[in-house]
């Protein structure tokens, strides 16, 4: 028992924990995951390249989910007022019933399908003799209950394979019905190498069924979207909050506590604020080729990050009032959450973080950890594309891989009539003049100190051992990891459900974060519970025949 | 009990073949159930005298799972067993679901039972073994000896070939055999020699030459097997004799499936013969 008990490594160097991290593959598997683990050299545009988005190898246990939660949990999952529809077996559809923890307010007209599961529930025999009829038979139920404005509906994997015409079904009902558009996402989970296959699905539809169709201005001035972001533990509320302080309407949300009348209306927006760049960025650049909105990248995660966002979004209006209001707002606010600073970094300062979350949120979280003056030794994505380690500018480099070409990219081109450029050309000139960028997202690799490591698609082994060697002061993830790091020892923190915190965006957000993770990473817990096997010595025993 | 699945391209006379020749076992007093694995279920016509059967699947939607076996299956020539596995309509659903799904349902039901007396269990499957669920039959446990109904027609034979590599793959971790190739001639030059020579090629042997004669098709549009509608004509002593070389057989290989390039030689080598 004297084994490994305590084999605190942290003086160890990153290329030592990395050749660590790959001692026990075999070589062929050994070589594919050492191009997903990089030691961070912290260079703008001229990182060292790092291989992600591609297959997981078989045989381990990976981060990562399926297209169909990327398409239906967590692009379409939010959206209170559309009727989401599961074709395929019930297991399905309950998983991915409300585990996400997007919240949502009915608003007056009480309209809110997200606490329902709506599923076909296949059976064998729709498998046998195909499952059309039976969905068509669901959506007419799905009507006739609730009369909604809208009905999606999604595919599972069996849909594929047995090849239910889903597109087609959705079209008649929605013919049918005239009063309710009904349209499909053909996002069978095994599709693509992660999720973020089916946030580029779910983004075709979208644009493809849903943007565009209500020309009716809204009241209200600078009007924005907020794409990707999808109100987890209360986030969209606070940011509400803190747009309508400012004084800026947010026509629609994609797709936190969003309603299908915010979609079919975005594009009479006049700026695009992507948060989550890797789940939402498709109908951005769509949304711009064709409206002329153009889009830029904010982060309301860490409060220095939401003045730096708000600021962003004044400076392209560019009007005085806007400019004035947004500095109140930032002053109004900041003082609670210097206070809070103040009373917990001294306990939080150099402490250590990992974060292995999402295709962006574990670049936005590390902002949090920041004003804690905590330092991320180790962060990567699960679903993140190269772009969102090094940035846009390594875009036309990508190769597209067989996988990437199975997912539909939509041929996009400027509506005659409703295209409207925000800008004249010369105030564009006048932003870029003062170094304003739109379209630009540098990714996590700048942001991440020198020799830190990055690693994609990392797998449950590889975090053990990342844990075991390094003894971070707290590691975030998901719900799949949850509980294999807490029985390490180290406090765990899910950046994608919150547990049941938040909301943690915005001024508000950042000090609940900051209680949160002081909570979390000064508790003496850890240091009083002890595993059987660390008090007793291990059982030892031999075959009898021996 | 001898369980026998029969495989061949599509068009290439299955079930007439598997009933015509049922019908020549039944003379030689044996107690046979055939199982049509085609989603047509046109594959117990010739021994019902009509394509009546409601299938095992359409049972099984109709009825749930309380379903007994005297509601899938039912008597037709000599006391044959007859079943169609059934599926959906054309170009919907999985068919080869279905036909695991219906399998496994006789199993169940207890169709194979010794307490049923059976000899014989015929599979009639539908053209290529495209997916898994038409390899249902040569999964271990199921049948056991499999005969390939060929011509010298050249996809006959790639897609004979093809059979070959499936039963390969099932015979190398069970039980299941190749028992022979039955030639259904479509009066091709060299026809009997060619088949002979693709069957001691595979490893095996042509069990059987069945010539083309046009009794077969009256036979048919009467609703009947050969020896059922005129035992007399010569055809049915074919049909016989094919019969008691499948009741006689002992030859079950491994079949060794060809290279493409070695049976395109063997069809320049016969079909350009003279």
């Amino acid at each position: 028992m004297a084994t490994a008990t305590k084999k605190k490594l942290v003086q160890w160097g990153p290329a030592e924990v990395k050749s660590a991290l790959l001692e026990k593959y075999p070589p062929k598997v050994a070589r594919k995951r050492a191009k997903q683990i990089m030691i961070n050299e912290a260079l703008q545009n001229d990182t060292p390249e790092l291989t992600a988005n591609v297959r997981t190898i078989p045989g381990i246990i990976t981060m990562r989910g399926c297209t169909y939660a990327g398409c239906k949990g967590v692009i379409m999952g939010p959206t209170r007022d559309i009727v989401n529809l599961v074709h395929g077996p019930i297991g399905c559809s309950f998983y991915a019933w409300l585990t996400r923890r997007n919240q949502t307010d009915a608003g007056p007209d009480g309209e809110n399908y997200m606490n329902y599961c709506f599923s076909t529930d296949m059976q064998e025999q729709d498998i046998i003799f195909g499952g059309e009829k039976k969905l068509a038979a669901a959506i007419q139920e799905a009507y006739d209950l609730f009369h909604p404005k809208s009905i999606a509906v999604f595919a599972t994997c069996p849909v594929g394979l047995i090849g239910d015409d889903i597109h087609t079904v959705a079209k008649n009902m929605k013919e049918k019905f005239g009063d309710c558009n009904v349209y499909a996402f053909s996002c069978e989970g095994y599709k693509g190498v992660s999720q973020s296959a089916g946030h580029h699905i779910a983004n075709n539809q979208v644009f493809r069924h849903l943007v565009g169709l209500n020309d009716e201005v809204k009241p209200g001035k600078y009007k924005i979207n907020l794409l990707g972001e999808y109100n987890i533990g209360g986030d969209g509320f606070e940011i509400d909050r803190i747009f309508k302080k400012c004084g800026i309407t947010c026509i629609s949300t994609f797709s936190g506590n969003s309603t299908y009348a915010q979609f079919v209306s975005s594009h009479t927006a006049d700026l695009n604020a992507v948060m989550c760049h890797r789940s939402i960025n498709y109908v951005a650049d769509m949304m711009e080729t064709k409206y002329g909105i153009p889009w830029v990248k904010v982060n309301f995660i860490g409060a220095k990050a939401t003045a730096k966002s708000l600021r962003k979004i004044a400076a392209y209006f560019g009007e005085k009032e806007l400019i004035d209001q947004v500095e109140a707002v930032i002053a109004e606010e900041m003082p609670e959450v210097e206070a809070a600073l103040a009373g917990i970094t001294p306990r939080t300062e150099g402490k250590t973080a990992m974060m292995f979350v999402g295709g962006s949120r574990a670049h936005h979280y590390k902002e949090l950890f920041d004003e804690l003056k905590m330092k991320t030794i180790s962060a990567g994505y699960e679903f993140g594309h190269q772009d969102d380690y090094e940035g846009r500018q390594v875009l036309p480099n990508i190769k597209l891989d067989a996988d990437s070409r199975n997912i539909e990219e939509l041929e996009v081109e400027a509506d005659e009539a409703r295209y409207r450029p925000r800008k004249s050309e010369q105030e564009f000139a006048a932003l870029d003049q003062d170094g304003y960028k739109f379209k630009e997202y540098d990714g996590l690799a700048v942001d991440m100190d020198k020799g830190t490591l990055i690693i994609d698609d990392l797998n449950q082994y590889e975090a053990e051992k990342l844990v075991e060697l390094m003894k971070p002061d707290i590691f975030c993830a998901g719900i799949k990891e949850k509980y294999s790091i807490q029985k390490l020892g180290v406090p765990m923190k899910q950046l994608h459900s919150y547990d049941s915190g938040g909301p943690y965006a915005g001024f508000q957000g950042a000090v609940n974060f900051y209680k949160e993770i002081d909570r979390l990473v000064n508790s003496k817990v850890w240091s009083y519970m002890k595993a059987p096997w660390q008090k007793n010595p291990q059982l030892s025993a031999s075959y009898n025949w021996e | 009990m001898r369980k026998v699945a029969i495989y061949g391209k599509g068009g290439i006379g299955k079930s007439t073949t598997t009933q015509n020749t049922v019908a020549g076992l039944v003379e030689l007093g044996r107690k046979v159930m055939v199982v049509g694995c085609d989603p047509k279920a046109d594959s117990t016509r010739l021994l019902l005298g009509g394509l009546a059967q409601k299938s095992v699947l359409d049972t099984l939607r109709e009825e749930g799972e309380d379903v007994e076996l005297d509601d899938i299956r039912k008597a037709g020539y000599g006391g044959t067993w007859c079943v169609e596995s059934g599926g959906p309509e054309p170009g919907v659903g999985c068919a080869g679901r279905g036909i695991i799904t219906s399998i496994n349902m006789l199993e169940s039901l207890g169709a194979y039972e010794e307490s049923e007396g059976l000899d014989y269990a015929f599979y009639d499957v539908l053209g290529d073994v495209v997916c898994g669920g038409f390899a249902m039959p040569i999964r271990d446990g199921k049948a056991e000896e499999i005969y390939i109904v060929v011509s010298g027609e050249m996809m006959a034979m790639y897609a004979a070939n093809n059979i070959s590599k499936g039963i390969m793959k099932f015979a190398q971790s069970g039980s299941v055999r190749l028992g022979g190739l039955i030639c259904n001639s479509r009066a091709v030059d060299n026809e009997e020699q060619m088949i002979s020579e693709f069957a001691k090629k595979l490893g095996t042997h042509m069990i059987y030459f069945v010539p083309r004669n046009n009794d077969v098709q009256r036979a048919e549009i009467n609703r009947k097997t050969v020896i059922e509608w005129d035992p007399a004509v010569a055809q049915a002593d074919v049909y016989r004799g094919l019969a008691k070389a499948i009741d006689e057989n002992t030859n079950f290989v491994i079949p060794k499936p060809m290279e493409i390039e070695e049976l395109e030689k063997l069809l320049m080598d016969y079909g350009l013969m003279n």
